[in-house]
């Protein structure tokens, strides 16, 4: 059979892409489309990144100075459902689409016409979704979590939610076929499982994530949505259904969701941590283990979202403890990487700066959500800043960081050319400065009582706010130097090898610098 | 890692540099029960494992970065690979957990158990206000945002919150408490999910439409205890605080006691014949209090969101009757709550009356456009 795909490919090799515009329309490239995914990403973190500084200019002082609270919460809910669903989901689904058929040694993604219709459902959904903002009433402004009974009094924005979570749902679960049915039907000969480099397996694990639990996100909001419209009462005690079962199904969906978010970054930092250090991954069987305890785990802690609703004690100890577990594997995640590190032989190139900030932060990260998962102290911790120091500090200079970090590290292989190293390096040390200044006194307020989600704060919080805004300023505005060098290193530079960095090692490697339209159209066999 | 060093000295530099001059605090509150101390304790043994934790785990990182450099020419080895070591490391920490978890545990066995309780309150959350009961007493009344920070937390209000007393976390009426009581409070909601939060009790529920969750605090000391609502509820989230007052036993009682003097007073009030005047100062009080964070103070609404007063078919001309209705009962399905139950016969009679003649909507000055307490009674 894969003799005969390497046959059917031959004859049409010689077309190459379409010409113009129709090229990027109808591609069934595994590369084009990988390009779509990840440029439509870059196009949504700026998007949602201006929304978080409307948040933060907003939170600059106390007193309202700029938009009213209604909107205030049309961005906080806008900007997470963008930065979740149009940015670091098709970011790694985008790496996914470019990296995974060449590091198995395939010719492509096994399913290469749904790969075109998972990404072009994209940008309609979020057209949809940013469309809210311009009708009658403004956007959702009931949090990306969606609870009824608030999101139920939206306007003529809730629909248009609701449809685009379905739309970007069908997306992601289609996506994640096609990287299932890639990777158990296209490896090269000799490519057993536990050959395969890590960034496959935490991929192969999130897509199986992603097929469990976006149907349950879009079974609830279509319950939301019968609730609304076809008086159904799901979700309304006054018709016999429960608010809080919407958070049990919601977090149901959410808690895997949070690992979809950061298991292929683990992957990520597992290909560069290795390359840099020259030295290999250390403990890869336990690595993948410990990817998929997590992932299993990720089933079973659903309710540390909702400590507070007031559930049976013996469910919040269960819950409790099931959460405290996943602090396991992934401690044993982090001190393999440092084990890698060490007694290594490291360069600091961008991308292993970006792997180290990972590692770093999304730790900090790790371990405010120690503190949180211990339900008596959570009462104090819910629902203010310190949780959202917390989640962002293992999204933003974790899951992002890890997706720029990828980005540096495959950018030569794709383009052909080298980045600017000293603009790269430069990109790195801003964002990660920001990135503290941003997030680090956010713990102080939400230590000191300040709850989340609102507009305007007593004066005793002005301080950290002042601090925590001119980190978000800073944030963003060194992210135009990544587009600067992205587009440079696109544009020309100088010529990279087909090996790119001393110590790499991968089939992605073997294959030219850029490689060819079709990735391996003779499968390399895998001693 | 010259580099690296300065520039975390830099960011420790400004932070601390900053911590010196203000009044806030880095840290949670110890607060004043016997639970919000054990919890602060619990808080901060957790905070010192996790940075145990990060000291190893950096401290070994940084030291391989320093070291194990290739511009130091260092070799690389080839260790990749030790069943031994993975062991070690995922058996440590679990037992850690398995420490810190013990006394979480027994900890909230003791939080959840409400029984036994001297006195109890009903706390009810609502856009956005919240209302207290004491049904021993036969006590109940609402809390809403103080008018000083209402005035100062207007879009572009001009006022600066550093000159407003507890600006955003002050309320007309606050909850009145005894110390050294095991209350027990029971919670929900009229509308929509809030969260009743006050740090110092270290206590934070969810309170949900058609649910009743419980808990209870025993308050050691008399003070002024802040709090917010902490689950989003809506435009004015952020503006529905929580005042706990603790008072000794004999100043409860006589609190006690001067509720039920007023709540008489007020009874009597709502029979007699009311002025325009009084009517339209009462009205806009009421109004900038209850219904201006939806409809605005202006009476314009949000478009899409909350319906504009001015001019609506239901606020002239004679739509009296449909007007109270709408207040008396609400609009079910919709923000529009029903009234009837959190203002009196006096207070709905006057902001009726404000709402029907202020903004121009009785331009004319026309006398029937006066609603007085007796139509409220006897729409009920
Ligand atoms: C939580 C937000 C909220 C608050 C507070 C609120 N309202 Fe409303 N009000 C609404 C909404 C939403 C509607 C529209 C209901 C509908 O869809 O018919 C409404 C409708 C009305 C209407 C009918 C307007 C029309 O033209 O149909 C009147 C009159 C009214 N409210 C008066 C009041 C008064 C008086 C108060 C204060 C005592 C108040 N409202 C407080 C949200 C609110
Ligand atoms: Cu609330």
């Amino acid at each position: 059979m894969n003799a005969h795909a390497v046959d059917a490919h031959d004859d049409h090799d010689h077309h190459g892409p379409d010409k113009g515009l129709m090229r990027w329309v109808r591609t069934t490239n595994h590369k084009d489309i990988g390009t779509l995914y990840l440029l439509f990403s870059l196009l949504m973190f700026f998007v949602g990144g201006a929304m978080a500084l409307v948040i933060r200019a907003e939170l600059f002082q106390p007193g309202l100075q700029f938009v009213d609270p209604n909107f205030f919460n049309q961005m906080t809910t806008m900007h997470a459902l963008i930065m979740i669903f149009g940015v670091v989901m098709p970011a790694f689904v985008g790496l996914a689409n470019w990296m995974l058929p060449i590091m198995v040694g395939a010719p492509d993604m096994a399913l290469p016409r749904m790969n075109n219709f998972s990404f072009w459902i994209l940008p309609f959904a979020a057209t949809m979704l940013i469309g809210t903002l311009f009708v009658e009433g403004g956007g959702p402004a009931a949090g990306w979590t969606m609870y009824p009974p608030l999101v139920l009094q939206g306007g003529k924005s809730f629909p248009m939610l609701i449809f685009s979570v379905h739309l970007l749902g069908i997306s992601s679960i289609m996506g994640a076929i096609n990287i299932v049915a890639t990777i158990m039907n296209l490896r090269a000969p000799g490519m057993t499982y536990m050959k395969m480099p890590l960034f496959v397996w935490t991929w192969f694990i999130t897509a199986y994530l992603l097929i469990a639990t976006m149907p349950v996100l879009a079974g609830a909001v279509t319950m939301l949505l019968t609730d609304k419209y076809f008086a159904t009462s799901f979700f309304s005690a006054a018709g016999g259904g429960d608010p809080v079962m919407f958070q049990h199904i919601f977090w149901f969906f959410g808690h895997p969701e949070v690992y979809i978010l950061i298991l292929p970054a683990f992957g990520i930092v597992s290909q560069i941590i290795p390359t840099f250090a020259r030295k290999p991954l250390f403990g890869y069987a336990s690595m993948v283990y410990a990817t998929a305890s997590i992932a299993f785990l990720s089933f079973i802690v659903w309710a540390h979202h909702m400590f507070t609703v007031g559930m049976p004690v013996v469910g919040e100890l269960f819950f409790m403890m099931a959460t405290m577990l996943i602090a396991v594997p992934t401690g044993v995640k982090v001190f393999n990487w440092v084990s890698t590190m060490w007694r290594g032989s490291m360069t600091f190139e961008t991308p292993m700066l970006f792997a180290i900030g990972f590692v770093i932060m999304f730790t900090i990260g790790g371990l405010s959500g120690l503190m949180l998962a211990m339900t008596p102290i959570d009462f104090q911790y819910h629902d203010t800043y310190f949780v959202v120091a917390h989640f962002h500090y293992v999204l933003v200079p974790g899951a992002v960081f890890s997706i720029v970090a990828a980005v540096y590290y495959w950018l030569p292989k794709w383009t052909g050319h080298m980045y600017d190293e000293k603009l790269g390096r430069l990109h790195f040390w801003l964002s990660t400065i920001f990135v503290n200044v941003l997030f680090w006194p956010q713990h102080y307020l939400g230590l000191a009582g300040m709850p989340r989600r609102i507009p305007d704060y007593a004066v005793q919080f002005a301080d950290f706010n002042m601090i925590s805004s001119i980190g978000a300023f800073g944030f963003g505005l060194s992210q135009l130097l990544f587009v600067v060098v992205v587009f440079k290193a696109i544009r020309g530079g100088q010529q990279a090898t087909d090996q790119v960095w001393e110590g790499a090692e991968g089939l992605e490697w073997t294959l030219s610098s850029p490689p060819p339209y079709h990735s391996f159209s003779v499968q390399p066999e895998i001693k | 890692m010259t580099k690296f060093t300065k520039v975390v000295a830099v960011i420790f530099g400004l932070i601390t540099a900053a911590t010196a001059q203000a009044d806030w605090t880095m840290n949670m509150r110890k607060g004043a029960t016997d639970i919000s101390h054990d919890i602060f304790d619990l808080h901060m043994i957790v905070l010192w494992v996790c940075v145990a934790i990060g000291v190893l785990v950096f401290g070994v990182m940084i030291w391989s970065m320093i070291y194990h450099r290739k511009s130091r020419g260092y070799e690389a080895s080839d260790f990749h690979e030790s069943t031994l070591v993975e062991i070690v490391w995922t058996v440590i920490p679990a037992v850690i957990l398995i420490l810190l978890a013990i006394p979480a545990g027994k900890m909230l066995i003791d939080i959840e158990d409400s029984s036994n309780s001297d006195m109890t309150v009903k706390v009810t959350g609502y856009q956005w206000k919240w209302e207290y009961e004491y049904p021993e007493e036969g006590i109940s009344f609402f809390s809403n945002l103080a008018a000083s920070s209402r005035e100062a937390a207007g879009l572009k209000a001009g006022v600066n919150p550093a000159t407003v007393d507890h600006y955003l976390l002050e309320v007309d009426n606050p909850l009145v408490l005894p110390v050294g009581k095991k209350v027990r409070f029971l919670l929900t909601s009229n509308d929509v999910n809030h969260a009743w939060w006050t740090p110092d009790l270290a206590i934070k529920k969810d309170a949900i439409p058609g649910f009743i969750n419980d808990m209870w605090a025993t308050i050691n000391e008399p003070g002024i205890y802040r709090g917010q609502c902490a689950e989003l509820c809506g435009r004015d989230h952020g503006f529905m605080p929580v005042v706990v007052v603790a008072k000794t036993q004999e100043d409860y009682d006589a609190w006690v006691a001067e509720q039920k003097g007023a709540a008489a007073a007020k009874a009597e009030e709502a029979d007699k014949e009311w002025s325009k005047e009084e009517l339209m100062t009462k009205g806009e009080e009421v109004y900038n209090t209850s219904c201006a964070s939806c409809h605005l103070q202006t009476g314009e609404g949000i478009p899409g969101v909350f319906p504009s007063l001015i001019g609506s078919p239901l606020t002239i001309g004679d739509s009296i009757d449909e007007h109270i209705d709408v207040v008396l009962n609400g609009k079910s399905g919709t923000a529009m709550q029903a009234f009837g139950n959190q203002l009196d016969d006096a207070e709905l009679a006057a902001v009726i009356t404000y709402e029907r003649n202020a903004w121009g909507n009785n331009a004319d000055g026309d006398d029937k456009q006066i609603v007085q307490p007796s139509m409220i009674k006897a729409k009920r």
